[in-house]
């Protein structure tokens, strides 16, 4: 009994289909780097390298425009702190609280409404951080302008809990147990065990937590896109609105922008700055997640 | 006093303060779990004191409009269901394409490991670099415009690291015993996959299919990128036609909007109506996230039940 | 070893030397298996006689990293069945194998039987409606299954779920049976049903069974071959391999001294 040939090539192209599937990824990531790549080139024939990266100012709109990308990168950077400020030490705590402490029952509810917080539409979270939180935040801080960094920042930083958390989380649990019982061994309690040994073995995991958060609050447009403002603006402090590198991209995109004009290339400007910065991110957070697999 | 009585003592002193610190982080444990639990809750309800008087009928038939009591998302919702569609007929064949050769045909090489790298590494790209990306190669390389095509092909490649992420894992699931059961029957590998590990991991690649979808209902900025406009007063053109096929494709190159981009258009104007129906879509989007995701948890319960490995 | 080999055989295995990696497990085996007989392969844990088993379907095949030296023939045909040209799928063909532990697949009993056909194409459900009937009653499980042949195979109990798997393999009309330690997960009970049914097989087909229970080796099997470290210490005719052994590292294993 032979195969029928056509049996042979039937298989063989049907490996041939589902490689190809596979190789979109490889394709996508090529003409995300391509495009962007292209644009900015075309960006920088008229801009000058130099003027993107130390200038103070970014108005591209302008009669006499200037070019700086300092105070997106800034505003970005700003929000993005703040986020993280808020998320780590919680997005930690609560690692430890789930892996540690908590009863199975608690554990149940709390994981699926963690997976929710990160199932919401930015956009709502946009909406919650300008009409409810700046609001709030302005009884107690006089000053603070109607769009600023801080109120979009703490919105960010809970809704990428979930992140740290779950990150940090797996990290501990592959601590193995008779590394805690030699600390319990000694009578240290939970909260020494994990804060003295645990957390410490699991540090290149958590380190790719914290760095997974702030990739995903950098690369986050849409709730500072509505609350922190739309006017680019040098500063470090909280209570000022600033703008975005995604924000910026989004606002001009909401405008009329014809292919080919300076325009249209500054978005990719931004856009390559954002992916640059995020690529280095999930470098080092693959690196650090790869440190984990061989301590063990 | 003996300085071991003495040693006792220090002892017992210590262990009540290291209790203490210790019930005093449980509580704060507990409590920032509880944050986000607090921050979901307050948010519903915000969402639905201010939105819910907007939430009728008309405001679900009717187009934006200058005035806020009039305007509706029918044109919002009617595109994100079309946009959907193109999303899940991009993300769903292709997905489960790449996670079935991957973890059933793959060998250990440097080309299978490029492809894992890029795969993860694209589930890390922020959204609107996706909405860069289709505005050259969709919107004007391919000069498919600034239609819904563009729009469902855009978050089809962005939800397609999840599709495949869950195909992956599903299929992992399956036992090693069954494949061999099926090859020491003489089945080749595609008779292998298409008799066993497709339908026995179906339900986990629904459910990660679905988790996708939800997300990509949500998304705004790429969409935004591309080109969506955010006051469209028509619905694009319908895919049901009067005179043979029955079927017709006119609507792929349509302009569009969807719900996120119009509850965002709405909470970017400075008049307090247009606040409240954003609030109202808010909500609508709301539901159809927390539907679709425990529909999922849901299915994925479902599929555990029914096959125990 | 048996110098002079009287029966009828099926297949004979000439100079098979096995690879995983650079590591040798099976070491210059020569082997024949008489047809319709029970050729048994007995050892400890380790020895190399399930490596040696799955060389018969090729299941090695599915794995990176394994080579084949040497011939496996197949009579009457003459064909080397780990031959670099031949077809694993080819083989599985001709060549069916029951595993060590039960593994229907999650579908209804007649599907699970059918499968092999609808591999081979065959659709017609009258013709398999037959053969998985016929299947059945080979596997002694058709009294058992008939009214809930449309049932999910999981909800039968560990015992008949072998049997599924043996009716299964059956179907298609092998030349060959292997089986693979096929009742060390099932109870004494189970286990006497099948051996029962093992025996009656050979009337109809060629058996090698490997497995770890000496005493299920003695009931059940014509010829036995002990392996050790990945190579044949001896093969005899079964009473004679275990009443008067030839080699003492066979006697030490049988009286139990190690394994």
């Amino acid at each position: 009994m032979k195969r029928k040939t056509s049996t042979k090539v039937k298989e063989g192209a049907i490996e041939t289909l589902l490689l190809l599937s596979a190789l979109s990824s490889v394709f996508i990531t090529l003409s995300i780097v391509f495009i962007l790549f292209y644009e900015a080139l075309g960006f920088f024939k008229d801009v000058s390298l130099w003027e993107f990266l130390t200038g103070k100012q970014w108005t591209p709109l302008f009669a006499q425009p200037k070019f700086g990308i300092l105070p997106l990168v800034t505003g970005t950077l700003l929000v993005t702190g703040i986020a993280v400020l808020v998320a780590l030490p919680i997005g930690i705590i609560v690692a430890v609280y789930l892996s540690e402490y908590a009863p199975f029952k608690i554990k149940e509810v709390a994981k699926p409404v963690l997976e929710l917080l990160a199932a919401v539409p930015t956009v709502v979270y946009g909406y919650f951080a300008l009409l409810f939180l700046t609001p709030i935040l302005q009884r107690f801080i006089p000053n603070l302008s109607g769009f600023n960094a801080l109120s979009p920042g703490i919105i960010m930083g809970i809704m990428i809990i979930p992140y740290v958390s779950s990150v940090s989380e797996d990290a501990m649990k592959a601590v193995p147990m008779h590394i805690r019982e030699g600390s319990y061994a000694m009578g240290a309690t939970k909260f020494q065990t994990a804060f003295k040994v645990v957390i410490p073995s699991a540090f290149s995991g958590i380190a790719a937590a914290f760095i997974i958060g702030i990739s995903r609050a950098i690369g986050e447009t849409m709730v500072v896109a509505i609350a922190a403002g739309m006017m680019p603006n040098l500063t470090l402090n909280p209570i000022e609105s600033i703008q975005t590198l995604t924000a910026y991209i989004v606002g001009v995109s909401l405008g009329d922008v014809p292919h080919g004009t300076l325009e249209y290339k500054t978005i990719f400007a931004a856009g390559i700055t954002l992916f640059l910065m995020t690529l280095s991110l999930n470098i080092l957070g693959f690196w650090f997640r790869r440190r984990i697999r061989e301590v063990y | 006093m003996l300085t071991e009585e003495q040693g006792v003592i220090d002892i017992r002193k210590r262990i009540a303060f290291n209790k203490l610190r210790d019930h005093i982080f449980w509580i704060i444990g507990l409590f920032s779990t509880l944050i986000g639990f607090i921050l979901l809750f307050t948010l519903m309800i915000d969402l639905f004191i201010d939105g819910s008087p907007r939430l009728n009928w008309q405001f679900l038939t009717s187009y934006p409009s200058r005035f806020p009591e009039k305007a509706g998302i029918l044109s919002a919702w009617v595109g994100t269901t079309l946009v959907i569609v193109v999303t899940a007929a991009t993300a769903i064949p292709l997905g489960i394409a790449a996670g079935i050769y991957l973890e059933e045909y793959s060998k250990k090489n440097w080309l299978t490991h490029l492809i894992e790298i890029n795969m993860n590494n694209l589930a890390g790209v922020p959204s609107i670099i996706y909405g860069l990306l289709a505005l050259g190669l969709f919107v004007y390389f391919l000069k498919f415009g600034e239609s819904i095509l563009t729009g469902g092909l855009t978050l089809g490649l962005l939800i397609l690291p999840m599709v495949v992420i869950a195909t992956r894992e599903s299929i992992r699931a399956i036992p090693n015993s069954i494949r061999e059961a099926s090859y020491a029957l003489g089945a080749t590998k595609w008779q292998t996959v298409k008799d066993h590990i497709l339908p026995y991991s179906i339900g986990g690649i629904l459910t990660g299919v679905i988790i996708g979808l939800s997300r990509a209902i949500g998304e705004t900025a790429p969409i935004i990128t591309v080109g969506a406009l955010t006051f469209i007063a028509f619905l694009p053109a319908s895919p049901l036609s009067s005179s043979f096929p029955f079927i017709s494709f006119r609507w792929l190159l349509d302009p569009f909007t969807v719900m996120p981009i119009q509850m965002f258009n709405w909470v970017s104007r400075p008049q307090a109506g247009f606040h409240l129906n954003a609030a109202a879509a808010g909500i609508v989007l709301l539901f159809m996230t927390l539907l679709m995701n425990g529909f999922a948890i849901y299915l994925r319960y479902r599929f555990r039940k029914r096959i125990k490995w | 070893m048996a110098t002079t080999f009287q029966e009828n055989m099926k297949a004979e295995v000439k100079n098979l030397n096995f690879y995983y990696n650079d590591f040798r497990a099976l070491k210059n085996i020569n082997l024949p298996i008489a047809k319709n007989k029970i050729t048994a392969l007995i050892g400890p844990s380790g020895c190399g006689k399930t490596t040696y088993l799955r060389c018969f379907n090729r299941m090695h095949d599915l794995y990176p990293n394994n080579r084949y030296e040497g011939e496996i023939i197949l009579y009457p045909d003459g064909l080397n069945i780990i031959g670099s040209k031949v077809d694993p799928i080819e083989v599985r063909m001709r060549i069916s194998m029951v595993f060590q532990k039960p593994n229907p697949f999650p579908k209804t009993v007649f599907e699970n039987v059918a499968y092999g056909l609808r591999v081979r194409g065959e659709t017609k459900m009258d013709f398999l409606k037959e053969r998985v009937e016929r299947a059945l009653k080979q596997a002694a499980l058709w009294d058992e299954v008939k009214d809930r042949i449309n049932d999910l195979a999981y909800n039968l109990s560990g015992g008949q779920q072998q049997r599924l798997c043996i009716a299964r393999a059956l179907a298609t009309g092998p030349e060959i049976l292997l089986f693979d330690e096929p009742t060390s997960a099932l109870d004494p009970t189970a286990t006497s049903k099948i051996e029962e049914l093992i025996m009656q097989l050979k009337k109809e087909i060629t058996i090698i069974i490997v497995t770890h229970n000496m005493q299920q080796a003695a009931r059940v099997s014509d010829y036995t071959a002990f392996m050790y470290l990945g190579e044949i210490i001896e093969f005899d005719k079964t009473d004679k391999v275990f009443t008067h052994p030839s080699q003492e590292l066979t006697e030490d294993y049988i009286t139990g001294r190690f394994g």
